[in-house]
């Protein structure tokens, strides 16, 4: 019997355990180590931030459907992996620490066959000055990156829209340091906190505005894209600022937040010169790191640096000596998702290492780095989680290396972005991009296969938007016909 | 006059003056509910060649 771990219960980490669990059988034990106690179909935060969804709609508790899966699940999150495992114990483990199940606070060995790393991103809020501490985000800024935050994000907004209906307020929105991801989140916010003025009347008197790490609006973290409209290929840029034109959103971009205060963000651009922006109501992304996991060998050294990047995310497969953005290849992206010295370790989703950026790596004349960290949605993340859990199957089944690949320039991605939740009122970007990373070898000029990568807007983005909600959350609890809703 | 109206609240030489901004038709299309019913069809098929497409 085999036994495989999978730390963390999110997007990739709840897709590999419950198909890991479908194939396997009861022939082999699959374990999930996640903090949590309920699944967050993130992606809806964004509605819950403006006050049209509540925590209770894209949230469930997960004990109930891991016990019917046949999930032996762990409330607790990670510590340490110890892939050779320790004077005492001859087997590769790792150790978590309990946050629920009545266990608080205490810890465990839990030995693995197989360990999948899918811990996604720590909000990194220490990262700049006044933004928050070790413990999370500070009092000056609101996010929508789980929850709980757009809860009170959500409460925040209403108090700024019932002040609108006397005084003028500032909105802000976008990243919270130079080296964010995640943008599209933080452009899908504006627009449903600009459809949401509307919707209440208070329009005229809120100026909202943009701010964020993009050398360019509709960077995205991507080094924009192209589309074909109207007979021309355009920049995703045209198009962005397009949406924010017509919605009268202002932008300030090349922006690296380095301090806030109250009401105050304080920036340093690409060129170098520096301001101030004032706010009513802010929600900036923080930047992302890895949850800080250790690694140590037989004899108990610490072998963090070995198994981990700088930023805390897991080396695998990937090419991580590609050097200046005049070499890079869409070959440096990973395919397996292996970590390199420990075949049986995978990481998936957030929680893997990229070689580098995808948008071209940019500094201020200060030297400030003020560049995107590539965005791993939803879509590619599931489907790591799907091709690392076939991987294993197989590996458990005797194949001698993984025989699925899931890399970020082979694959495509579905965004929509929403403005508002209405049937008939909203509208939405829907976008597709194929490859996510450009390869521009196999598509010179724009990187990517221009009748894949589409971008439109309508209700019928909207109504996507909505049946991914209903959708994903139906799969994730695993309801009949699960298997049929694709990543 | 009117035919311009979308654009009234855009400055001249404003940032927001060198994009395009989107005529009163293609704003009625992107909420006429049947062109949105055909535009559904089209994106659910180019979503689902992406995901196969995706998948190795
Ligand atoms: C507001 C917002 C909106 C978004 N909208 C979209 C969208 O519209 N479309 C889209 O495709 N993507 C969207 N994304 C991105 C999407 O949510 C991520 O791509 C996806 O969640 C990544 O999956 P993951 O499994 O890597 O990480 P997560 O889903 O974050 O899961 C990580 C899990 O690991 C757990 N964990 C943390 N530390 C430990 C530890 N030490 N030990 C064990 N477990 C741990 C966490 O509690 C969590 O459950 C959005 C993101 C945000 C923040």
């Amino acid at each position: 019997m085999a036994r495989i771990v999978v730390m963390g219960g999110g997007v990739s980490g709840h897709t590999s355990a419950t198909f890991l669990k479908k194939w396997l059988g009861s022939s082999h034990e699959v374990i999930v180590v996640t903090p949590n106690s309920l699944w967050n179909w993130i992606p809806s935060n964004i509605w819950v931030g403006v006050g049209q969804m509540t925590k209770k709609d894209v949230t469930f508790a997960l004990a109930d459907v891991y016990k019917k899966a046949g999930i032996d699940y762990r409330q607790a999150k990670a510590i340490s992996i110890h892939p050779e495992g320790d004077k005492e114990l001859d087997k590769n483990f790792i150790t978590i620490e309990y946050t629920g199940q009545g266990k608080e606070g205490s810890t465990e060995k839990v030995e693995y066959d197989y360990l999948i790393n899918a811990t996604g991103p720590k909000l990194n809020f220490a990262a700049t000055e006044g933004f928050g501490d070790a413990n999370g985000i500070g009092k000056h800024t609101v996010s929508v990156c789980t929850a709980d935050h757009a809860e009170h994000a959500a409460a925040e907004l209403k108090k700024v829209f019932e002040k609108a209906k006397t005084k003028k307020q500032k909105i802000l929105v976008g990243t919270g340091h130079g080296m964010c991801t995640c943008q599209g989140a933080a452009f899908e916010y504006i627009f449903n906190i600009e459809h949401e003025a509307k919707r209440v009347g208070v329009r005229d008197n809120v100026d909202i505005k943009w701010i964020s790490n993009e050398s360019f609006l509709g960077d995205f973290g991507m080094g924009g894209m192209h589309l074909n409209v109207g007979g021309y290929t355009a920049s995703s840029k045209i198009f962005a600022e397009s949406l924010y034109s017509e919605r009268k959103l202002d932008w300030i971009v090349g922006a690296h937040v380095n301090k806030i205060e109250k009401g105050k963000a304080h920036y340093e651009l690409l060129d170098g010169t520096t301001g101030v922006e004032e706010f009513d109501f802010a929600m900036l992304i923080p930047p992302f790191a890895g949850v800080g996991l250790k690694a140590f060998d037989k004899k108990g050294e610490d072998i963090t640096a070995k198994i981990f990047a700088p930023n805390g995310f897991m080396k695998v497969d990937a090419n991580y000596n590609a050097g200046a953005y005049e070499n890079w290849s869409a070959s440096d992206w990973p395919r397996k998702l292996q970590n390199p010295d420990y075949g049986n370790m995978f990481a998936v989703g957030i929680a893997f290492a990229p070689p580098h950026t995808i948008s071209k790596p940019m500094s201020s004349p200060n030297g400030t780095s003020i560049t995107p960290t590539p965005p791993r949605t939803g879509m590619p993340s599931a489907m790591m989680g799907k091709a690392v859990a076939q991987s294993i199957v197989d590996m458990i089944n005797g194949a001698s290396e993984p025989t699925h690949t899931a890399c970020m320039s082979e694959m495509g991605a579905a965004c929509v972005a929403s403005a508002g939740k209405g049937l008939f009122t909203g509208t939405a970007a829907a976008m597709t991009v194929y490859p996510v990373v450009p390869d521009f070898e196999k598509y010179p000029g724009t990187g990517r296969d221009i009748n894949g990568t589409t971008g439109e807007i309508g209700l019928a983005g909207h109504w996507i938007k909505y049946l991914l909600h209903v959708g994903f959350l139906w799969k994730a609890k695993l309801r009949p016909g699960w298997t049929l809703i694709p990543e | 006059m009117a035919a311009t109206k979308h654009m009234n609240h855009i400055q001249p030489y404003s940032a927001q003056s060198g994009t395009m901004i989107p005529t009163p038709f293609r704003k009625f299309l992107r909420t006429c509910v049947l062109w949105q019913i055909i535009r559904f069809i089209a994106i659910n098929i180019k979503m689902t060649i992406l995901i196969l497409k995706s998948h190795h």
